[in-house]
């Protein structure tokens, strides 16, 4: 495959509420910070993540493009996904050869709807949603199926928001008071931006590229008493055939929801006790949806890009009870 | 006829009701019926008859003593409309006799069919029993078939709050005040209505806002035959309108002139609310309205 | 343009206004599995698979690829949900083609449907947020004043579009998946059905439809049956509110198109290109994009329509199949002009085949006329 790495990232400093920015208001700070950081005005291909029914529109994707400066008309496409399956899509446009630079973005505003709620419409329309399942009642059937200890939960839960409140682009949020189980990830607003360039193009803008040295995504069924909650399937072959066990892994940044999805996918990733997990705060610290999955891969990229780091992994989900997996391995 | 001495009702009903021994058989698919199970009987030809008999109708000769548990759903084979049902039709609308099919059997049964309206009727579609609550033995404990579940109502509703922050409220605060807000982007030398944050051509931040009049030109436009929630009388006139001294043209309404008057070119202005209604929204415009100026010479 | 690909299996429902019969996953695997018996082919045989729809407000589930992974043999594979306004099915396939091109997959599922009738798509497309900046848009309102704007430029004559009407209805006769099928169909009907946005009649509008449409895609070495040769693919969009955007014929579909000709070698796309399926909804959409698309000089498009030249048996037939005017599963309908265009080079569409149609482009378009996808397959490796 083309050598391709990761040489901007950006991310707004999020938010627990709305403050009434518009999509493109949001993403446009974004955008011009890595513009600026790489010297680009311009990118051979841009695509982003968004979703619909975040916003309550269709279409939300369609006024972001007047925050890029898109003119002359630029080559550009969208997932209705997490806006890390729009790098994987840049990544393989950019295996093309053709083209040396991309663009990828995503945005959400979970403060405007009740994610919980919002989150059952995503799930199988004849035998789920009608049930009114809803996103916490669901997480909560996977926990029960890996029946982790509570203390180790909440130890999770904690350390994420010590995390979080170190990290300025996430929230301050306090440690959780008593002892109610499942914690759910915080209402968030926000963006992120990112840039990847291939080959000498890459060395050129950074002194240090996060070469993209793996990249793969999976799926598994849906129904959820049609597979084992209590591992993620999909996240393992996606390791795998990322090459997450090739090397040591300092640093994994997880797009875990919850807490137990964190052991989940510690276990699926086979990640050691040395691996150091989200530091940022991960998901519980920070979650704006449709972006958490792209921060996490930016957060694990600029680890290397600072040169803290050799060698690190970001995973990003979809799907209700991490039904849909993406791991990407960042090597310096 | 009430009236007429030598006209009289007659009734003939034993008391109570006829009480009859249903032999094996049909004893059978009655028990079974009560079971909320359907079964048929093989005949030695190897066909099922259902409702069972105690012989073939073909050949006279006796039936096997295999049942065959047949349904619960069947195929509508023939059917016939029934827009105002007798007292004794075991249902009181409009409903279908059919006859049904039942899967695993070579024979129909006639039974009621509840659909909807006589559309949703149609030889080969599939029905399911809908059973009495307490049965009984008897042909009604199925109350009647109805169509198989094809659809379901799924109510989908998601609840949002929406704010208009940024560019959009300094935008809508103005249109309060009666003033429509544009931008200038300084690099392309262009200016934009309603105000926004950036230059959807460059991507540079549009600072300063700047007044613009409410008074523009049409440079094209449609004419609606179909209602909208904003202009729920048709015909009406949806207009792209160039307000003076703006380089991108606003959608707005067009009134106080008949519908096939409107032109490209055609000068209008702005028909605001009173001030005392006026509130931060859009509403606050009627509509756009001719000027009576000359018309503007589009390129 | 990275490896080589070639559409190698097609598969596509039937076109009607409702499907009652099947469930949202049966319908998308009606297409997935002819294109899969297209290709000789079973779900085993993928690699990938890329899904493509509308607004998810049409159906009411919410990025369905989730609950459809396994409708389509997609567990223990990688998936991906595009959308891109109406542009998305051809989007859907330039995306299902990278996979390939970029050497990653060798076999890739693409499939874009839409289950219109299971809402309302002018409740699902005018769905207004609070605090709107514009006064109205009403659904094809949207696009009339832009025709208005073309006649004026171009006086072209008002009978353009029913010409249009006519032709591709008389094409969708000769297609059996069609959903308008409108037998004597002729001028003088369409001319008697109402204005809804002056300038367009009710029948210059594509009907509102339900379907799937799929395709099989495969790298050189995968190939199986009957391949169309992708020759060039290309993505444009432009923002919509910028200042001076000519709305008539879109820049975002000029370069589109001058790239995607460029990658397959035409300079002259008139003479060089077979047959066109180009995503024309409002009739008078097709002498606009003969224009934006270099068919001809700028405002001769209306000239090209009314010589017949764009006709089954013209000189460029343009959607032989019937078209967006025939059927419009919103979210397929960019797809199924891309697999009619490799049908028709594979010469696999039946009575609608061009004859000895050797190069074809498909196109599709979205949002206000600014999201643009396109692709140009052949006969043979280029």
């Amino acid at each position: 495959m083309r050598e391709v790495a990761i040489v901007a990232f950006a991310q707004t400093r999020h938010t627990g509420h709305d403050t009434g920015l518009s999509e493109p208001e949001l993403i446009l700070p974004v955008i011009n910070e890595v513009k600026e950081r790489t010297g680009l005005r311009r990118f051979g291909f841009t695509c982003s993540g968004s979703c619909d029914y975040l916003a309550g529109a269709p279409f939300s994707f369609v006024s972001a493009l007047d925050a890029l400066g898109a003119w002359p008309p630029i080559s550009e496409s969208h997932v209705e996904m997490d806006a890390a399956w729009a790098l994987y899509e840049a990544w393989v446009r950019l295996q093309h050869g053709d083209l040396d630079s991309a663009l990828v973005y995503g945005f959400g505003k979970s403060s405007l709807g009740d994610l919980r709620t919002i989150m059952t419409l995503q799930l199988d329309p004849y035998y789920l949603a009608p049930l009114g399942l809803d996103q916490l009642s669901y997480a909560g059937l996977q926990a029960s199926a890996l029946g982790a200890e509570r203390e180790e939960l909440a130890e999770i839960v904690r350390r994420s928001r010590a995390d979080g409140r170190a990290n300025p682009y996430a929230l301050d949020l306090p440690d959780p008071e008593g002892d109610d189980g499942l914690v759910a990830p915080p209402v968030t607003d926000g963006a992120a931006a990112v840039v990847l360039a291939a080959g000498d193009l890459a060395t050129r803008l950074t002194s240090s590229p996060a070469w993209i040295s793996g990249l793969a995504h999976r799926i598994e069924p849906h129904y959820l008493g049609m597979r084992d909650l209590a591992r993620s399937a999909s996240a393992a072959d996606a390791a795998r055939a990322a090459g997450v066990g090739k090397g040591p892994v300092e640093v994994a940044e997880l797009h875990a929801q919850f807490a137990h999805e964190e052991i989940i996918l510690r276990e699926a990733l086979e990640l050691t006790g040395d691996t150091v997990i989200n530091p940022s705060g991960g998901p519980l610290a920070a979650n704006p949806v449709m972006a958490t999955g792209l921060i996490r891969i930016g957060e694990a990229a600029q680890r290397i890009l600072d040169g803290r780091n050799h060698r690190t992994v970001a995973h990003a989900a979809g799907g209700p009870c991490l039904q849909h997996n993406l791991v990407t391995v960042l090597e310096g | 006829m009430p009236s007429d001495p030598l006209v009289a009702q007659h009734v003939l009903e034993f008391p109570g009701g006829y009480t009859r021994t249903t032999g094996p058989v049909v004893g059978r698919f009655l028990s079974e019926l009560r079971a909320r199970r359907l079964v048929g009987v093989r005949t030695a030809e190897g066909r099922v008859l259902v409702p069972p008999l105690e012989y073939d109708p073909a050949t006279g000769e006796p039936v096997t003593g295999e049942y065959v548990e047949v349904g619960p759903a069947g195929t509508v084979t023939a059917w016939t409309w029934v827009a105002e049902p007798l007292a004794a039709h075991p249902l009181d609308g409009p409903f279908a006799w059919a006859l049904i099919e039942l899967d695993g059997a070579d024979t129909a049964l006639v039974h009621a069919v509840a659909a909807e309206n006589v559309k949703a009727m149609e030889t080969g579609m599939r029905v399911w029993p809908v059973w009495r609550d307490r049965p009984t033995g008897h042909i009604t404990d199925i109350e009647h078939f109805a169509p198989e579940v094809t659809k379901i109502v799924s109510p989908v509703r998601a609840e949002y709050r929406l704010q208009a922050g940024g560019s959009l409220r300094v935008f809508l605060e103005g249109v309060a005040r009666g003033v429509l807000l544009g931008g200038r982007c300084e690099r392309c030398a262009k200016v934009y209505v309603p105000y926004r944050a950036s230059c959807p051509e460059c991507g540079g931040i549009i600072a300063d806002t700047r007044e613009l009049p409410d008074t523009g030109t049409i440079t094209t436009f449609a004419i609606n035959n179909l209602p909208d929630p904003r202009a729920p009388e048709v015909p009406f006139v949806s207009a792209y309108i160039l307000l003076d001294g703006a380089d991108i043209p606003m959608i707005a309404l067009v009134a106080d002139v008949p519908a096939h008057e409107v032109r490209q070119g055609m000068r209008v202005k702005a028909v605001w609310v009173p001030e005392s209604e006026r509130t931060a929204s859009m509403a606050n415009i009627r509509w756009f309205a001719p000027t009576g100026e000359p018309d503007v010479e589009l390129s | 343009m990275g490896n080589r690909c070639a559409v190698i299996g097609v598969g596509q429902t039937h076109y009607t206004t409702r499907r009652r019969d099947v469930s949202i996953a049966g319908l998308v695997r009606e297409a997935a599995v002819r294109a899969l018996e297209d290709a000789g082919l079973t779900f085993k045989d993928i690699d990938a698979v890329v899904i493509g729809k509308a607004p998810d407000l049409f159906e009411g589930v919410m990025m369905p690829e989730a609950y459809l992974a396994d409708a389509l043999g997609a567990a223990g594979k990688p998936m991906m949900r595009v959308h891109t306004a109406g542009s998305v099915g051809g989007s859907t396939a330039l995306v299902g083609a990278s996979l390939v091109q970029g050497g990653v997959h060798d076999r890739v599922l693409v499939v874009a449907f839409e289950k219109q009738s299971e809402s309302n798509a002018t409740w699902a497309l005018s769905t207004h947020l609070p605090f709107n900046a514009s006064l109205v848009v009403g659904a094809g309102g949207y696009f009339a004043p832009h025709i208005r704007e073309y006649m004026r430029r171009t006086g072209a004559p008002g009978h353009i579009g029913t010409l249009v009407a006519v032709k591709d209805r008389l094409n969708a006769l000769k297609n059996p998946y069609a959903h308008l099928r409108i037998p004597g169909i002729d001028q003088k009907m369409v001319e008697s059905t109402p204005m809804l946005w002056e300038p367009i009649r009710y029948l210059e509008t594509c009907p509102s439809s339900d379907g799937a449409c799929a395709m099989v895609l495969a790298s050189e070495p995968a190939v199986t049956g009957t391949p169309a040769w992708v020759h060039g693919t290309a993505m444009r969009s432009e923002p919509i509110f910028r200042a001076g955007r000519d709305t008539v014929s879109p820049q975002a579909g000029k370069d589109c198109a001058a790239d995607v000709y460029r990658q397959a070698g035409i300079t002259d796309p008139r003479r060089q290109i077979d047959v066109a399926e180009v995503y024309v909804p409002f009739s008078w959409y097709e002498p606009m994009w003969l224009e934006n698309l270099g068919f001809c000089a700028e405002g001769e498009g209306w000239k090209l329509t009314e010589s017949g030249a764009t006709a089954l048996d013209g000189d460029t037939p343009w959607n032989a199949s019937g078209g967006v005017l025939s059927s419009n599963p919103i979210g397929a309908s960019g797809l199924i002009r891309f697999a009619e265009a490799a049908l028709q080079v594979r010469g696999m569409a039946g009575e609608h085949q061009v004859d000895g149609a050797r190069t074809a482009l498909g196109h599709a378009y979205g949002g206000g006329a600014q999201f643009f996808a396109m692709w140009i397959v052949g006969r043979e490796k280029l």
